[in-house]
């Protein structure tokens, strides 16, 4: 099988495209003419080496830093993202991997950071509170209580919140940082399942992730940076996780490759 | 029975368990449906929270009501006029500047930043006021808005270099605590001391304006309707939205320990001269500040960027605009408190606002329970820890004891009151409430 990129298609559900994004740190060149087009009710992940660029390209969408060249289109239009702010108001909204949750606030207070529910000039609470309560249950999300600080939750319940906030600013486009990362099997199984939930309201997700089972479980497509470039767009039912691994690391004959290469020359001709 | 108040129980994931409504639950409240969740309801759980919360290390300003309680005893028996009608009103006029001070530090160590000018700030707006008022013949409310505009300068100056070229708090205010010094002097000039008129509106104000006991009473009735008001409104709206809702009860037992709470001290003091307007300013603005804390998006927010700045920068929170807003918040109370000091000693000399103000102020904030680690803490506890010190120092002052005695003292409480907060944090954090 050969390792060819689908071309990319600015078609119909389109939500955000990239354009030839490159992003400088000195003299190390993290991002250089990055295409990427992500459609509503997919899952996009987004995989690479340890410095292929990954997260310097999720910070660039979510406007933590600005790319030096290259445009982005989203919804049909070129935007220029200068800031988070910029970014979420926009649609795009990013849940980091240290999930950025106030430990000293409760669970409604952290979802509604920054865009709190008002009457009269001062906060909702119950309002906030009755919502809070409707979106983890759509969710599906087990928090015994909203009212108890986001420091005395489970890895996989800071995860759902962090989530569950993203989706507070009806965002068209989530990216997740490696949201399964540093999580027990149920836990990671829990957020995989929040993540397809996420895809059939129809929502854009960018997903990064290391580990490939997951990406192989959830997502739609497999857009693979390496070296901070382009390095193939696959389509998860149509591609064999060597493929993947291979276009990450940049060769066809690596440990893994060679293994399944091997295995698969044994058994050709007994079968 | 703390520790399962807490997250550390295993996560059902079985999925075999009944989902909420199947168990009946769907006649509880939308946040009690969890079958994990320990329901506390009604007066005992009210109660059983309380001890659950203070176990886990979630003190508040238990420690400090605590202390005062002591600290207050002891006095008494040492001195059988310390809690007479007449010690304590002139303990509401020593505590309301301080407390007023405090009440800036609460809002920058919420941030967990700090302000060691407040001291130096508080005096040259003093000074403003009395080469202002007194010497050049300016209209009393003139003074005073040109030195509290003073303060807001200030602490916009402070968040400004601290925002834009990222100068520790400690330093520009350490500058500042020798700046505004020198600027005090100067602005005082060669006389250094301008005593206020006795008649003026300021002096008497802080002085000699108490309320009739008809007036506080009143005031005591009106504080308790509106709180239980309040409280019977918010368990109307959460009973409407199908959340949980304190029991009727609940609430009427805490309006009546409210009144109780109120009446008391209003009766003791009407002992005597009664309620000051000074003191009535302060709590006024002890109660303004906490609502601005708890219930508004500003104050949400002062207390996300203490808990966690990058969070805040990326909730999409203005930060600087956090930062300024509450350096200057800092500067002005301390320009409010320097100025009711003046008005209360009927003069402003070289001495205002020096020594032991600043310190006082800081320990205060810190006595009354709000962390120097940043996110935590309360308007409230700039009261509770101005009434500590201020009562030392009085106390101290009846026994004829000299200030060394009560530096000692203060130093002691000051450590006791930090400690408390440094082991309440870490059990905070093993039972998973940090």
């Amino acid at each position: 099988m050969t390792v060819t990129p689908t071309p990319l298609d600015v078609g119909a559900g389109t939500v955000l495209t990239l354009q030839g994004i490159s992003k400088r740190f000195g003299a190390v060149q993290a991002l250089k003419n990055i295409e990427l087009d992500v459609r509503a009710g997919e899952v996009l992940a987004l995989v690479g080496d340890n410095g292929a660029g990954k997260s310097t390209l999720v910070k660039t969408i979510a406007g933590v830093y600005t790319a030096d060249d290259g445009s982005m289109v989203f919804d049909g239009r070129p935007v220029r993202v200068g800031s988070p702010a910029e970014a979420q108001q926009l649609g795009i909204a990013t849940v980091f991997q240290d999930l950025a949750l106030c430990d000293n606030l409760d669970v409604v207070a952290n979802l509604y950071l920054g865009r709190e529910l008002r009457r009269n000039g001062t906060l909702d609470e119950v309002e906030m509170e009755r919502q809070s309560w409707e979106l983890l249950r759509q969710l599906s999300a087990k928090i015994p209580s909203v009212r108890i600080p986001v420091a005395s939750l489970s890895g996989g319940q800071r995860q759902t919140v962090a989530i569950a906030r993203s989706l507070l600013g009806r965002p068209k486009v989530v990216m997740l940082d490696e949201p399964t990362a540093a999580l027990g099997v149920a836990q990671t199984a829990e957020v995989l399942n929040l993540v397809e939930r996420l895809r059939e309201r129809g929502l854009a997700v960018i997903l990064i992730s290391h580990n490939m089972a997951d990406v192989m479980a959830v997502a739609d497509r497999v857009a693979v940076l390496r070296l901070g470039r382009n390095n193939g767009v696959f389509v998860v039912s149509e591609t064999r996780t060597q493929d993947i691994i291979a276009a990450i690391t940049g060769a066809t004959d690596n440990a893994v490759s060679e293994r399944a290469a091997r295995r698969s020359r044994e058994e050709g001709p007994a079968s | 029975m703390s520790l399962q108040g807490s997250g550390t129980r295993p996560q059902d994931i079985s999925g075999t368990t009944a989902t909420p409504e199947e168990n009946g639950a769907a006649q509880l409240p939308a946040d009690l449906q969890d079958e994990r969740l320990i329901a506390r309801q009604g007066i005992s759980g009210a109660v059983g929270a309380f001890t659950s919360r203070l176990r886990s290390g979630d003190l508040g300003s238990v420690p400090v009501v605590v202390g005062l309680v002591i600290i207050w005893a002891v006095f008494q028996v040492a001195n059988s006029s310390f809690l007479s009608s007449r010690n304590l009103v002139n303990l509401t006029l020593q505590t309301t500047s301080v407390g007023v001070i405090a009440l800036g530090i609460v809002l920058v160590l919420l941030l967990g930043e700090i302000d060691l000018s407040v001291g130096s700030v508080s005096g040259v707006a003093a000074a403003v006021v009395g080469v202002t008022f007194v010497n050049e013949g300016w209209p009393i409310v003139l003074s005073l808005v040109a030195a509290i505009a003073l303060g807001v300068l200030i602490g916009l100056f402070y968040g400004l270099l601290y925002t834009r070229f990222g100068v520790p708090s400690f330093v520009i205010t350490l500058a500042g605590l020798l700046g505004f010094l020198g600027l005090q002097l100067l602005v005082l000039g060669k006389e250094g001391t301008i005593n206020l008129p006795y008649d003026s509106a300021l002096v008497g104000f802080a002085t000699r304006s108490f309320l009739s006991p008809a007036m506080a009473y009143a005031l005591v009735a009106l504080v308790v309707v509106a709180y239980a008001l309040s409280r019977w409104q918010g368990r109307t709206a959460r009973a409407a939205a199908g959340l949980s809702a304190a029991p009727t009860s609940v609430i009427a037992i805490k309006a009546a320990g409210l009144a109780i709470m109120l009446l008391i001290p209003v009766v003791v003091l009407n002992g005597d001269r009664g309620v000051s307007s000074m003191f009535l300013l302060f709590l006024a603005l002890v109660v303004v500040t906490d609502l601005a804390v708890r219930r508004t998006r500003w104050g949400r927010s002062v207390f996300a960027v203490g808990g966690n700045v990058e969070a805040a920068r990326r909730a999409g929170i203005n930060v600087r605009m956090i930062y300024l807003t509450v350096f200057a918040a800092c500067t002005t109370f301390a320009a409010v408190g320097g100025i009711l000091a003046a008005a209360r000693l009927v003069a402003v000399s070289q001495a205002s606002g020096g020594t032991d103000v600043n310190l006082n102020a800081i320990a205060s904030a810190v006595i009354g329970g709000t962390s120097l680690f940043g996110g935590r803490g309360s308007a409230y506890s700039a009261l509770l820890g101005a009434l500590v010190i201020t009562s030392i120092s009085n106390g101290l002052a009846l026994l004829s004891l000299d200030s060394n005695v009560r530096y000692i003292v203060t130093a002691v409480v000051l450590l006791i009151a930090v400690t408390i907060d440094s082991l309440s944090r870490r059990s905070r954090q093993a039972h998973g409430r940090a």
